[in-house]
């Protein structure tokens, strides 16, 4: 097959081609990343999050290098110039909804993608680096977006931001001064825009790309997870090749291109249809330049950070919400070692992790529903209550799974043509 | 897997249609609350609520992200009409919708500036501009003489009044509709040409779709 190939190369093609192999590792960079990158070939929809969280990171580096040529980030400018984007630069509109709803279509494909590692223990050893690094891309792309959330300078991005920064004076002795330190005012001003804009599109944008080529570079070092959580390299032939693993090129490009276009096919809808989803991706507070004479009727962060918004809230001391709220980020950096079962796909554990793990989901999404209502009545207890559950999840996981009832984990992953 | 189906339906329930009933149980509870559902793709109306809005409403509200040209050639208006019909200061037609009140003489004789309208609609709703145009009280202790049922305690006259007393109830109506539509229509001119061009982007992706469909099981029809 591979003799085949190269008899095909022109002449031409081939010289080049050695001439580059000869000062850069190109073709063995193409064996080892794509042509011969073997991942098993029986992944289901759960195994698409990944790929599709590239294509957003793409997506949002070149509409963000589009927006930053037209935006201004500084007060007396951003709310005009994100306006004058959306009405007079030729496809701005397009070019700024596409970011916008890319946001949040990160976090929806990133969150989908942490849970698929979790239903079939792609943490567990030998994939604790590739759990811990996909982990400081999250944290990122929390500060990321609240960076760049500040930046249309609307009346909820500058009231928002007031409050996530304020978390920092619940610190002790340095939290004031850490504030300043942080705002660069005494307040959210100018100076503040622009370091976050400074950060927006320099500092976390580099961190991120460097994070994702090293959560790649670690994949491809230990071999991707199955949904049956067993090992494919386990079980080789002659060539030395997993027999239950197909190359990711041509056959995972083949089958993730349909999960692209799937994708592709939501976020256009959303993009083109409900740019706003009900105040959702564009909260209507927004639509009203910063005024610090006026408060929005509910200061509500970005969906995506409302579950640990209600953790905070839940909490009647300020200090002590803080800690929690870190610690529910935390915690997730923690479970290769709080998971003491061995099997590693929820399709062979027992009946703890599963519900462990279902009552976790949920309670994330009620936290999620509750971080947008205000924190009143039966609100505060029920987030309260959901709050427990989630720290539950965790800090009894090195109790509950140690009893786990497993089922055989089979040799050869299942694969249904 | 049953459940791998049924969470990700369940979140995309959250996110699209829960999303819905959120904002839904946000609206202001008045009485005789009316939804707008303004049609912009209504042309005439569009054109009505321009009129309607040029008459009565630009003396002291600005549209300060639209401009004069850009909204003529959006809603089909002659560029003589434009000027005869909705120009009432000295802006040539390539400028911006702004007012010819000095901000410093609103908050004089207001007490608030009237602010600008470029962005109301998505920044209230149009149900809340709409109820706000319509709902107009007499208040003999009001500076004014009128107070509203959705903003209690507004410094903005009543200034529909003799409009109101000219048309009929349903006439009225229609009129406050136009304006909101035509509102709605500067909150994001683009809104039109962007469901249409999104009509034909997602089919190409559904065509697109099949294509990819048979390349990925023409590749994998030797994977057993």
């Amino acid at each position: 097959m591979a003799d085949n190939q190269k008899k095909d190369q022109s002449i031409f093609t081939n010289t080049l081609l050695t001439w580059i192999d000869e000062r850069f590792p190109l073709s063995s960079m193409i064996r080892d990343h794509a042509t011969e990158y073997y991942a098993s070939k029986n992944f289901n929809i759960w195994y698409i999050f990944g790929v599709l969280s590239t294509v957003v990171l793409v997506i949002q580096l070149f509409t963000g290098l589009f927006l930053t040529m037209s935006y201004k980030p500084s007060v007396q400018e951003a709310f005009d110039s994100v306006e004058y984007i959306m009405r007079s630069v030729e496809w701005g509109w397009l070019i700024r909804y596409m970011h916008s709803t890319g946001s949040s279509f990160f976090f929806i494909v990133v969150y989908l993608h942490m849970f698929r590692a979790m239903l079939y223990g792609s943490y567990k050893k030998p994939r604790e680096l590739i759990w811990i690094i996909g982990m400081l891309i999250y944290f990122c792309l929390m500060a990321e977006a609240f960076f760049g959330y500040l930046l249309p300078w609307g009346n909820m991005s500058y009231w928002a931001a007031g409050v996530i920064v304020n978390l920092f004076t619940a610190i002790p002795v340095i939290g004031e001064t850490l504030a300043e330190w942080i705002r660069g005012d005494y307040y959210i001003s100018d100076i503040t825009l622009n370091r976050f804009f400074a950060f927006h599109v320099i500092a976390i944008p580099i961190a991120l790309i460097a994070l994702v080529v090293a959560h790649i570079l670690a994949l491809h070092h230990v071999g991707s997870n199955n949904p049956d959580g067993i090992e494919i390299k386990d079980y080789k032939d002659e060539e030395g090749k997993p027999v239950d693993g197909v190359a990711f090129h041509p056959y995972h490009t083949s089958k993730d291109l349909v999960g692209i276009t799937i994708f592709l096919i939501f976020y256009c809808a959303a993009i083109f249809f409900a740019p706003e989803m009900g105040g959702l991706f564009l909260e209507v507070d927004n639509f009203e330049p910063a005024n610090p004479l006026q408060t929005p009727e509910h200061i509500v962060p970005a969906w995506y950070y409302t579950p640990y918004y209600a953790i905070l809230r839940a909490v009647p001391n300020k200090l002590m919400g803080a800690i929690i709220l870190v610690a529910a980020v935390l915690c997730f950096v923690l479970l290769p070692w709080l998971d003491k079962c061995k099997v590693k796909s929820i399709r062979y554990r027992g009946w703890q992790y599963k519900v462990g793990l279902y009552l976790f989901a949920i309670s994330f999404l009620v936290l999620g529903y509750l971080g947008m209502k205000p924190s009143t009545g039966i609100y505060v207890i029920l987030a309260r209550l959901f709050t427990i559950i989630y720290f539950a999840f965790f800090l009894l996981m090195p109790f509950y799974t140690r009893f786990e009832k497993t089922k055989p984990v089979p040799n050869r992953v299942i694969y249904k043509k | 897997m049953n459940i791998a189906k049924t969470t990700i339906v369940t979140c995309l329930y959250v996110l699209f249609i829960q999303s819905e009933l959120i904002v839904a149980s946000d609206d202001v509870s008045t009485t005789n609350v009316q939804i707008a559902n303004n049609d912009v793709s209504d042309t005439a109306s569009l054109q009505r609520g321009a009129r309607n809005f040029f008459n009565h409403c630009a003396g002291c509200h600005s549209l300060k992200y639209m401009r004069y040209n850009q909204m003529a050639e959006d809603l089909d208006i002659e560029e003589n009409q434009l000027i005869e019909n909705l120009m009432f200061t000295q802006a040539a037609t390539q400028d911006p919708i702004t007012t010819s009140m000095l901000p410093s003489d609103g908050d004089r004789w207001f007490g608030k500036s009237p602010p600008d309208l470029s962005l109301i609609i998505r920044s209230r709703s149009a149900d809340y501009v709409y109820n706000f145009l319509r709902g107009f009280t007499i208040d003999k202790y009001s500076p004014t003489g009128t107070d509203n049922q959705v903003l209690p305690g507004t410094s903005m006259p009543n200034i529909l009044w003799l409009v109101k007393e000219q048309l009929s109830h349903e006439e009225f109506d229609q009129f406050a509709l136009d304006i909101v539509n035509f509102l709605d229509y500067v909150a994001e001119p683009i809104q039109l040409k962007r469901k249409n061009i999104g009509v034909w982007v997602i089919l190409f992706l559904l065509i697109f779709l099949i294509f990819s469909y048979l390349l990925y099981k023409d590749i994998w029809k030797e994977v057993h």
